[in-house]
């Protein structure tokens, strides 16, 4: 579904005189459908990089990102910014750490806004089914998640990744700020969406969560500085 | 080369104000339902690109195509000015920052909208108003205030008003010059809110120049970033705001306040 070849990633600070740091050096990554696998390693190595590059949210230097989208093969390394527009929309979900959203909007809405292929009554009726799912009571649903726990909001953002039932979805640590009752609804969820056919990419650093949901881990290595 | 589903080509361009230079060969493409997002300090040429990119403004150097809906393509710039005119009452539409310049002040909210529609031809009283009253309740304007005189409006509400005067014709491209600028934050976020919402409903497309970063985030597409005329980068939004490439895009992303 998704794979990596040779991807190499490296952040130039001109701000800092032009000063060069590589984090990914030739990176040869897969996952296929129903697949879900886990990044690890240690903290800074670039686990975080990695999955901002497969979304195309971080450019690659070289190297080439391989999503399969509308059975066509799509290179998000090279791919035109409104194709890579596409493909998210189509093909390849995410799910941040962080909800960031417009101020004012309704959870409801931030979460039947990300439905694909839904009427506005269906979109509305399965976040809040979602939303029920995910322990938000409904009586916040009509609210903007600015004032929510950091838990809250990494529900409602949750939600909003999993409703689109995108046949990629990359997750950044999508329990971190959770309990352990919500935590164990997140992992149900990854293994109905395993079931359903969709290839999960994951950075979980819950070694419990990691080892319920993935099948394999990838090990993401910290180049050595003086690359 | 054009791309032969664009909706706006445009190549090279350059306008120099004096020895000032405002463009140096900038070329822009925009598809059918994107927003592109110009950003940029001021002094930066992004309003003046806006303005090129409109036919307000002629370049020394460099060509505008528009694509019509019938699929030809026209270079905006050779066009006869009542041309110009009548592709800015219907297929264009313009949203400039002070919208005391764009409205009539004198006239009614109601008839401020239903002016547009009657420069199309529209001659039915009764389908005008309530066409006007129907766009003044989707940017949140209370139908009570239709006989109402703008000048007793508040910012937003003007704002929202020279939007509801704007898309009543149903433009597929509409040009934004800072809409959310001079604003209140509360009222800004509200507009925001309102003006990502027709745009993804209506499939419109857009130019947007904002110097406000997570304005472009929350509404555009892609972003192209200017300085000093030439647009030093450009790309998806989230990508070239995440992971500047170049030192001034560096330089804006890292200088704005994280909420």
């Amino acid at each position: 579904m998704l794979e990596t070849e040779a991807l190499s990633k490296r952040f130039v600070l001109h701000l800092r005189d032009g000063i060069s740091i590589p984090v990914l050096d030739a990176v040869n990554f897969s996952v296929s459908s129903g697949e879900c696998v886990a990044l690890v390693g240690p903290s800074g190595a670039g686990k975080t990089t990695l999955l901002r590059n497969l979304y195309g949210n971080y450019r690659a230097d070289s190297g080439r990102i391989l999503v399969r989208h509308n059975g066509a093969m799509i290179d998000i390394a090279s791919a035109a910014p409104r194709q890579i527009v596409a493909v998210r929309a189509g093909t390849l979900g995410y799910v941040s750490q962080f909800l960031r959203v417009v101020p004012r909007v309704p959870a409801l809405d931030i979460v039947a806004e990300a439905a694909r292929g839904m009427t506005q009554d269906h979109a509305r009726e399965t976040a809040r089914h979602l939303l029920r799912r995910l322990n938000i009571p409904a009586r916040l649903h009509a609210l903007p998640p600015a004032t929510f726990s950091g838990g809250e909001q990494q529900r409602i953002n949750l939600a909003r990744g999993f409703i689109g039932r995108h046949p990629i979805l990359l997750l950044d640590e999508p329990t971190a700020s959770l309990d352990a009752a919500n935590a164990e609804i997140v992992i149900t969820m990854i293994a109905e969406a395993k079931a359903a056919g969709v290839a999960i990419v994951g950075i979980f650093h819950d070694a419990n969560v990691r080892d319920r949901v993935a099948d394999r881990v990838f090990q993401v290595l910290p180049l050595q500085d003086a690359a | 080369m054009i791309a032969d589903d664009s909706l706006i080509a445009a190549r090279n361009l350059s306008l120099h104000f004096g020895s000032i230079p405002a463009l140096v060969d900038v070329s822009v493409d925009l598809w059918p339902g994107e927003v592109l997002a110009v950003v940029g300090e001021s002094g930066s040429g992004k309003t003046t690109l806006l303005n090129v990119l409109s036919g307000r403004m002629r370049p020394d150097v460099g060509v505008v195509w528009y694509r019509d809906p019938a699929g030809s393509l026209a270079d905006v710039h050779a066009m006869p000015a009542p041309a110009l005119r009548a592709l800015h009452r219907s297929d264009w539409g313009f949203v400039q920052q002070d919208p005391r310049g764009a409205l009539r002040m004198a006239v009614t909210a109601g008839g401020n909208v239903g002016e547009r529609l009657m420069a199309q031809g529209a001659r039915h009283y009764g389908n005008i108003r309530a066409e006007a009253i129907d766009w003044l309740r989707q940017v949140e304007i209370d139908e009570a205030r239709v006989d109402d005189l703008p000048r007793n409006f508040s910012g937003g509400m003007l704002q929202r008003l020279q939007i509801a005067r704007t898309l009543v014709t149903h433009p597929r491209l509409v040009f934004m010059d800072e809409p959310t600028g001079g604003l209140d934050v509360s009222v800004q976020a509200r507009l925001l809110d309102l003006i990502r919402s027709l745009v993804a409903r209506l499939n419109l497309a857009a130019v947007l120049v904002t110097h406000d970063l997570s304005v472009a985030r929350l509404l555009a597409h892609r972003i192209v970033v200017m300085q000093r005329g030439v647009a030093v980068e450009t790309g998806l939004t989230d990508q070239v705001l995440d992971d500047p490439q170049h030192p001034y895009t560096q330089l804006l992303v890292s200088s704005v306040l994280q909420a």
